[in-house]
């Protein structure tokens, strides 16, 4: 019967096709199934249990964990930081990075040199950067004071003012993510065809109704994956609170996982902390949600 | 892109492009500045050094094992950046090369793990780590980076433009699949490996919050802790310090400006196509 002899093959072949795809998959899966599937679950596992001090689960606690997270003293406040944090970083970014792509959107000599000045503090890590700064923050020898110092003004306690320190670190995070948001932008304006500014030349559009009209609505994909990927980033900042100000004056910087950090490894309130920790899963998911819904739709307008 | 014409307009737009480099580039420009000079020109608040001071390069290695450091930095990024280039590249090839039943469902699985904050899953994942007595280790530091559902999706969006008659060309002519995967799709993706490459490199450099987590003596520190390390100490001698930090961005720096455009292409297919 050659047609199931066929059968028999082709369901052989099959089977060394699903073996041989999944050989080639087994690294990948291997790595992000231990490091990011499994403390994943664990960590909601963790979140239910009363902990020892090597953070193995010890009591079950239920709900427990989640309701001192939410009546706790820091995770509020932590959570409104963050907030505050993001509305601060997240438009500035945007708008600045976007005017570094828009200015350097043109056909000129040495418009290389400028393009990799701007995309360079991409380069510069975290630590490195908040290093910078605090050294720009110094009360009495940092550049920052020493410059409204030039001009009259009096100098500003940028690290230890409550009411200054989210600032002062929102400021290093901006200029932080100048770089690679720049990049992105750019590379959003180069794909726009030049006719379509021709004919807005043609129609009498003057520069900032060209902005307006067709490289904003153009670029909106391209905007919204740098929005939503900035929230992210704002909610998982660390190494820049963690030299700068390590979440103080009082709390007035105390991110989100700076919070975690702390509970979990200072004070080893492991179960605890996994509650936090699910709950900017939670938030983390619901954002990465919204960008592929919106990419998926992706807006074209011509 | 616009051409600029007329000479005024020029002058503007250069202007501006200056001035715009200036602010960019003045925190960078400021550490450098501070690394040439003395404590004495620090304290007195001063823009550039007044008397050159190169020793504070000499003295950032002498006080502290910061050429270690840098080392142990270019080992966990060269080890992260290779197994990122396996890993990737092996599971994009099982995306569009090998057809079978479950692929789809495997893919869903690896895109979802993009919703999956890496800051969350740091309690488990050190006590993973701590458990294989891997503290203090090259394996502890880089092995949990061995792979990104970014560099599988860069990889299979580079891996799709290329013609599926190669692959039945390769396939009648008897090539086994592993052999087409070496001597045809690698060599013809070479553009994207080293967007990845470069990807890799800058991202690992500069982690902070695992390196913290996983290193509490001096063997395989990286730079980024060796910087938080040198300051605190009583009086922080900051052109010391700033000498550090331009230590630690070089390899970064040199990264970023051999392999910008090719970054650039690579993040474009992730932002449009994901």
């Amino acid at each position: 019967m050659p047609t199931t002899e066929r059968g028999r093959k082709r369901r052989r072949r099959s089977w060394v096709e699903v073996a041989s795809g999944i050989g080639y998959l087994s690294p990948a899966l291997l790595i992000l199934g231990v490091f990011l599937f499994y403390p994943l679950v664990k960590t909601g596992y963790l979140s239910a249990f009363v902990t020892n001090v090597r953070g193995d689960a010890v009591n079950l606690a239920g709900l427990e964990n989640y309701w001192n997270v939410f009546t706790s003293s820091t995770f509020l406040p932590s959570m409104r930081v963050t907030l505050l944090f993001t509305l601060m970083t997240v438009p500035c970014t945007i708008v600045i990075a976007l005017l570094l792509a828009v200015m350097t959107n043109r056909r000129l000599r040495g418009i290389t040199v400028f393009r990799t000045t701007y995309a360079s503090t991409m380069a510069v890590s975290a630590a490195a950067a908040a290093v910078m700064f605090r050294a720009l923050f110094h009360p009495s020898s940092g550049a920052f004071n020493k410059i409204l110092d030039l001009v009259g003004l009096p100098g500003v306690g940028w690290l230890t003012d409550p009411a200054v320190a989210l600032i002062s670190v929102a400021l290093t995070t901006i200029w932080m993510s100048l770089g690679f948001n720049f990049l992105v932008l750019l590379g959003g304006l180069q794909s726009i065809p030049d006719e379509l500014y021709e004919s807005a030349m043609i129609d009498g559009a003057g520069s900032w109704r060209r902005l307006v009209n067709v490289t904003i609505p153009l670029l909106s994909p391209v905007l919204l994956f740098v929005g939503i990927v900035l929230v992210i980033d704002s909610f998982q900042s660390f190494g820049q609170i963690d030299i700068l100000t390590q979440g103080g004056p009082a709390g007035a910087t105390n991110l989100i996982v700076y919070e975690i950090y702390q509970n979990a490894f200072p004070r080893n309130q492991v179960g605890f902390a996994s509650a936090q920790a699910v709950v900017l899963f939670v938030i983390v998911l619901v954002l990465t949600a919204l960008q592929f819904k919106f990419s998926e739709k992706k807006v074209h307008y011509q | 892109m616009t051409p600029v014409t007329g000479r005024w307009s020029k002058v503007i737009t250069y202007t501006v492009l200056v001035a715009l480099a200036l602010m960019t580039a003045f925190p960078v420009l400021y550490a450098l500045s501070v690394s040439l000079m003395s404590q004495e020109d620090f304290n007195a608040g001063a823009f550039f050094p007044t008397e050159f001071t190169p020793e504070n390069y000499a003295r950032a290695t002498e006080s502290f094992p910061l050429l270690k450091y840098l080392l142990n930095s270019m080992v966990m990024s060269l080890l992260v950046t290779m197994a990122l280039l396996v890993t990737s590249s092996t599971a994009a090839f099982a995306f569009t090369f090998v057809k079978f039943r479950g692929r789809s469902f495997f893919f869903a699985v690896i895109i979802s793990t993009m919703m999956i904050p890496w800051e969350a899953t740091i309690i488990v994942n050190f006590q993973t780590v701590r458990d294989l007595d891997w503290l203090n280790t090259f394996a502890g530091l880089s092995v949990p980076s061995f792979a990104t559902a970014f560099g599988i999706f860069l990889l299979r969006q580079s891996f799709l433009t290329l013609p599926n008659d190669l692959y039945d060309a390769a396939r009648i002519d008897g090539c086994p699949r592993r052999r087409f995967f070496v001597t045809m799709v690698l060599p013809l993706s070479r553009p994207m490996l080293a967007t990845l490459a470069v990807y890799g490199f800058l991202t690992t450099w500069n982690k902070y919050l695992w390196p913290l987590l996983v290193t509490s003596d001096d063997s395989v520190r990286t730079v980024q802790i060796g910087l938080k390390m040198m300051q605190g100490e009583e009086m922080t001698a900051w052109p010391v310090v700033m000498a550090a930090v331009v230590m630690a961005i070089v390899p970064t720096v040199v990264v970023l400006l051999v392999g910008v455009r090719s970054l650039q292409r690579g993040l474009m297919s992730g932002a449009l196509k994901g």
